[in-house]
């Protein structure tokens, strides 16, 4: 058993601290030592995309990181969209679309989602197809994931000051 | 699961983790991008008893004009390849096997010294590399040398890197003038390994073969040089003939293996598809802006 460092990380804005071994995965971090368990924690082998976070301004997968890699990196997660009672648009057009049913896939398809719009200057449907299938879902069948996403890309794209990478 | 415990060293230069590597050599595992070593310690199929993490060596990350050809450092990560202007305009080939690989997510994290060293049969920049005749510099505390990628590549998951030894940069040459290149697979879900894959770059004078390069990932125990399926196609008027005979010659050199996600007599079969589809799809690039 290797000993256990101190680790600073900066999620959603607020800088957390907490105690890691070498072998913790960032995912068991964020869940276990900071108590943000929205980020879900599914293949533990990066194909299922539920464990997707935005690390320093690009979506990647938690589980394929240990959390000494991230000591000192800013962090995005579900827990960091809504703005207290108001949801991220993301979200609004994700619950109008019904683009989720058990909702374990959901905070990985956002991260996923945002960070395909964000870094993008326009996305067609196929594009967005091919962008998302990097998170799985096994209840909706994508469509409507496919249509929130296409949504949410026509209100940034058509809204340059909600298009920048800030947002992300 | 959850990896097995091991020791994480974290050098801060070149090296430094050539040192650390003298020091521990077989204990010891490279963790460059981690998209597939960490996958492989999560299921504790790799269980190294050092971890050396070299993503925090900044001067390993890089894409250089270096007159004929790109170097491009080891850590240089694939979403950086996919985004580059110049790779794009003069290594055309590593630009699109990179859009082949994987998912946004994982490409912003892989790299492509981490591909090519892991040397995963499905991969897609080994197969380019191949193709492209690239040299992969490997350094180590008894100096530095330049590896053929036709020598680099000894099977599955096994490079001619020693123990002490870390892949520095990838040497690739420049395309030629007026020529097309593409990378294409087939998988089951977009951005899952390939059940085959073929990169082609392409010159033509007129309507001849004047130059051709071809490799395939996923039909073998590493990435396949198809030189016969070249040798089909060099100097011969492009055509749909020769396009169909050098697919037949894809498919009869290459020896790929059963899995559960295709049969060894599938892949053959795709390994022509592919072949054919890389060819006409490289050859429909010439003459367009990158």
């Amino acid at each position: 058993m290797s000993e256990k460092r101190t680790i600073t990380l900066k999620v959603n804005g607020k800088t957390y601290a907490g105690l890691a071994e070498d072998r913790m995965l960032l995912v068991d971090f964020l869940r276990e030592e900071l108590k943000l368990t929205g980020t879900h924690v599914g293949c533990e082998h990066g194909v299922c995309g539920a464990c997707t976070v935005i690390l320093g301004g690009e979506a990647a997968r938690s589980c394929l990181m240990f959390a000494v890699q991230a000591d000192g990196m800013e962090i995005r997660t579900i827990e960091g969209m809504a703005d207290g009672e108001e949801m991220h648009p993301l979200q609004t057009l994700f619950s109008e679309h019904h683009a989720l049913q058990c909702g374990f896939c959901t905070p990985g398809m956002m991260m996923t989602a945002l960070d395909l719009v964000h870094s993008r200057e326009s996305l067609t449907r196929e594009e967005i197809r091919i962008g998302m299938s990097a998170a799985i879902c096994r209840c909706t069948g994508y469509e409507g994931i496919v249509n929130a996403v296409q949504d949410y890309a026509k209100m940034v794209y058509g809204n340059a000051a909600k298009g920048s990478r800030s947002d992300v | 699961m959850k990896p097995a415990s091991f020791r994480h060293l974290q050098p801060a230069s070149v090296d430094e983790a050539l040192a650390m590597l003298a020091e521990h050599g077989a204990d010891a595992r490279i963790l460059a991008g981690g998209q597939s070593l960490v996958p492989m310690m999560n299921f504790r199929l790799a269980r190294p008893a050092v971890l050396m993490d070299i993503n925090r060596i900044a001067d390993l990350a890089y894409i250089r004009d270096a007159g004929s050809s790109l170097g491009i450092g080891a850590m240089t990560r694939e979403r950086a390849i996919e985004t580059s202007a110049l790779v794009k305009s003069s290594a055309p080939l590593i630009h699109a096997a990179t859009e082949n690989i994987a998912h946004l997510p994982i490409r912003s994290r892989g790299t492509i010294g981490g591909s090519i060293a892991n040397a995963d049969p499905a991969a897609e920049y080994p197969a380019a590399a191949l193709a492209l005749d690239a040299t992969l510099v490997a350094k180590s505390v008894r100096g530095e040398r330049r590896i053929a990628a036709a020598d680099f590549f000894q099977g599955v998951l096994t490079t001619a890197l020693e123990a002490d030894e870390m892949l520095t940069e990838i040497v690739v040459p420049k395309a030629p003038a007026g020529s097309g290149a593409a990378f294409v697979e087939l998988s089951r879900r977009h951005g899952d390994f390939a059940m085959a894959g073929v990169g082609c770059e392409i010159v033509l004078s007129g309507d001849s073969v004047s130059g051709i390069r071809l490799a395939a990932c996923g039909v073998g125990a590493g990435p396949v040089r198809l030189k016969a399926a070249e040798a089909a196609l060099l100097g011969k008027t492009l055509g749909k003939a020769t396009i169909v005979a050098a697919a037949r010659a894809a498919s009869a050199e290459v020896d790929p293996e059963s899995d559960v996600h295709a049969s060894a007599d599938y892949r053959r079969r795709l390994a022509g598809v592919m072949t054919k589809r890389a060819v006409e799809a490289a050859a429909a690039k010439i003459g367009q802006p990158a």
